[in-house]
């Protein structure tokens, strides 16, 4: 198993622990950790594909995603304290407001 | 000058509808609006007798003054044209003759109403179309005056407007009327296509010309006689005129008796060129005409209301100038029209005072006995009445025997089943008339002693109409109308062999108002003991009679109901809340429905959304996989 096997192995790993997390955990705080997870994901695998294809564009690609998941989170936190200020509980099962 | 004329009348419309109403504050006091509105139509009188005395000079030749041009259409004008000629003429001093007089006596009628200013701006709003009905030269402008003088109708009559049954008496004249408007408007039409005008001198012309025009005359004649018969209360469309007796007396005088319900007979002879060649529309106004003389005649002989008895005879007797129209008379018809006018207006100016006087009292049964209690009143309608009834030589004996002599031997459709009819009539009316008088004046008293305390002779203001109109009633007769008219409305060829037979009915005719005179005199002469034995004698033709032959009831069944019927089911259950509502309300409830099926997806869980998108993401994936 070469190198770049095992790292897409690794990408592939990180992107579905993500996943796994944001669907089976109901705190919100983890939820957003497991984006992150994801993320960092899609991340490792454009960086190994750009190795192993010897161009730049993957490289460049990931530091837009850096500068996404940083505005992502610059917004999602402040909303989380928001809504945890309402209901002082982090349990997404409480936030159903919008129910149809 | 003529534009003056018609000007005059809405000049004091618009001064005391400003100033002397609710509108404007009540800015003026009384004295003003009785300057005004007495003084304005005097100077129209005036203007209008110049004007006489210019046509005169002038050879008769007739006065066109062009006041405005309000549209070309293609080669046709649209002007407001007045028009004098000798009918004009004629027309004109009566309105404005009869209407100033009438204003003079509304000063008195009205003088402790509170609507004076709103009352006067009525009146002379009122003159203001009629006069403009009279001498407009197109039949447009002859039309706006017949709308106008139905506008004032309305509001006169529901001048007392606090009283809804006055309110609905305005409505049922309004609506009926535009029953026959629909026939006017749509004669107009069919002139206006044939000629491409519709100045009426120019429509005769055509008419009278070598080339038959391209409409056919007895058409455009019963159309426009629809128009005509509404106006002038004739079956089927007389039932507005008894209602309309709810508003003041003063207008039941100028309105509903001397001046607007006689527009119909100026309309059909003004447009006589029309009738001459159309003899089966002059056979239906005949025949039209004298049903409607008959049949009013009939009721009015039971009706105990004053101004209903005197309602009723304006329909007979506007029933006998239409059986002169319809025989080719038009002059005489004219004749009648005039006439009618001073002894019709004298008596309901004279019921008015009686009125007036009992405060309000208008039921005959608790009259009687007036004579000497207001004598200026009673001797004025002492001779209305004889005049009216055809005693000689009082003014309605000569225009009545006229019409009856013309509907026996005019070559132009007359009959002697129109002669015995309408004779007929006049016995009736001169029964029903000295009835009226019997009642009303003559007699033991019937009134209650606190009436009868106050029972006083009316101002001179109102005295002095009386005397003067009784004076034109008892001398009108020798005016010589139809003379003055025969070189525009020639009288129709007579049958030769029935000559002879003109002394005769003269004679017949004395003898009718005699009978009638002596018919009432029998009944009522000495005390209710006569006529309630006949009345006793005849329970259903009484009935039938008092009720005015149910047409009120007929026409309720038959057109009130079905409309209401139509209204209710149709139009409303079914077009605008089953149709319309129906339509709107079954849009929202499909949007209600689809948002209530979209809102189950959104269960408020993350995870269901996560799943939802993760399902979405896949399956989209592999559909592209499968066929990219």
């Amino acid at each position: 198993m070469d190198r770049t096997q095992l790292l897409i192995g690794v990408a592939v790993a990180l992107f579905s622990l993500g996943l796994v997390g944001v669907i089976v955990r109901r705190n919100v705080l983890v939820m957003l950790m497991c984006m992150e997870l994801m993320l960092n994901g899609v991340n490792l695998s454009l960086v190994t594909f750009a190795q192993q294809t010897g161009t730049t564009v993957g490289a460049v690609l990931v530091f837009l995603v850096f500068v996404v998941a940083t505005v992502e989170i610059a917004l999602a936190i402040p909303i989380v304290l928001l809504l945890v200020r309402d209901k002082r509980t982090l349990d997404l099962g409480a936030y159903n407001d919008l129910k149809g | 000058m003529l534009t003056a004329i018609v000007l005059l009348p809405l000049l004091g419309f618009v001064l005391n509808g400003v100033l002397a109403t609710r509108l404007g504050g009540n800015l003026v006091g009384k004295r003003f609006v009785t300057v005004v509105g007495c003084g304005l139509p005097l100077i129209a009188f005036a203007l209008v007798v110049a004007s006489l005395v210019e046509l005169r000079a002038g050879a008769y030749a007739p006065l066109v003054e062009v006041a405005y041009r309000w549209a070309q259409i293609g080669t046709s004008p649209f002007e407001v044209a007045f028009y004098f000629d000798r009918l004009t003429a004629v027309m004109a001093l009566v309105v404005t003759g009869v209407g100033s007089v009438i204003h003079v006596y509304s000063v008195g009628y009205m003088k402790d109403d509170e609507g004076f200013g709103r009352f006067f701006a009525y009146l002379n709003l009122f003159l203001f179309f009629m006069l403009l009905l009279v001498l407009g030269r197109s039949l447009l402008v002859l039309f706006v005056g017949w709308e106008g003088v139905g506008l004032c109708s309305y509001l006169l009559i529901g001048f007392w407007f606090g009283d809804l049954a006055n309110a609905r008496a305005g409505k049922k004249a309004f609506v009926t009327n535009r029953v026959g408007d629909a026939g006017f408007l749509l004669g107009m039409f069919l002139l206006h296509q044939a000629f491409g005008t519709l100045d009426m001198d120019r429509i005769n012309a055509a008419f009278g010309a070598a080339t038959l025009p391209a409409v056919s005359a007895s058409l455009v004649g019963l159309l426009l006689f629809a128009g005509a018969s509404a106006k002038s209360a004739q079956i089927p469309l007389h039932v507005w005129l008894p209602d309309a007796m709810a508003g003041p007396t003063p207008v039941s005088a100028l309105i509903h008796a001397a001046t607007m319900v006689t527009a119909g007979v100026y309309l059909v002879a003004r447009m006589s060129g029309i009738y001459l060649h159309a003899p089966e529309a002059s056979a239906v106004i005949a025949v039209i005409g004298v049903a409607t003389a008959f049949f009013a005649a009939t009721v009015a002989v039971v009706q105990t209301d004053i101004k209903k008895v005197l309602a009723y005879s304006t329909i007979s007797q506007l029933g006998l100038m239409f059986l002169a129209l319809g025989v080719g008379a038009y002059a005489v018809a004219i004749f009648h029209v005039v006439t009618h006018a001073f002894f019709k207006a004298c008596l309901f100016l004279g019921a008015g005072s009686v009125i007036h006087a009992l405060g309000g009292e208008q039921d005959v049964r608790r009259m009687g006995g007036l004579a000497r209690r207001i004598p200026v009143t009673f001797w004025t309608f002492t001779i209305a009445t004889a005049a009216i009834a055809g005693i000689p030589p009082l003014a309605g004996f000569f225009s009545k025997d006229e019409i009856l002599w013309f509907a026996f031997a005019s070559t132009r459709g007359g009959s002697p089943v129109l002669w015995a009819v309408a004779a007929v009539t006049a016995l009736l009316t001169a029964f029903y008339m000295f009835r009226l008088l019997w009642l009303t004046f003559l007699g033991a008293s019937r009134m209650t002693p606190e009436v009868e305390h106050h029972v006083h002779e009316s101002p001179l203001s109102m005295t002095g109409v009386l005397m003067l109109l009784a004076l034109l009633s008892a001398v009108g007769g020798f005016i010589a109308v139809p003379q003055f008219l025969e070189a525009q409305l020639p009288l129709p060829a007579l049958h030769e062999e029935l000559h002879r037979f003109e002394t005769p009915l003269l004679v017949v005719s004395v003898a009718i108002a005699l009978v009638g005179l002596a018919a009432a005199a029998f009944l009522y002469g000495s005390g209710p003991a006569r006529s309630d034995a006949l009345r006793q004698r005849f329970p259903g033709l009484h009935r039938w009679l008092a009720s005015k032959y149910f047409i009120d009831e007929l026409y309720e069944r038959a057109v009130g109901r079905p409309l209401v019927w139509v209204s209710d089911r149709v139009f409303l259950r079914f077009g605008d809340r089953a149709v319309l509502d129906g339509t709107l309300n079954g849009a929202a409830a499909i949007g209600r429905g689809s948002g209530w099926l979209l809102g189950r997806v959104q269960t408020g869980s993350l995870h269901v959304y996560v799943w939802l998108v993760l399902v979405g993401i896949v399956g989209s994936l592999l559909w592209s996989w499968r066929h990219v």
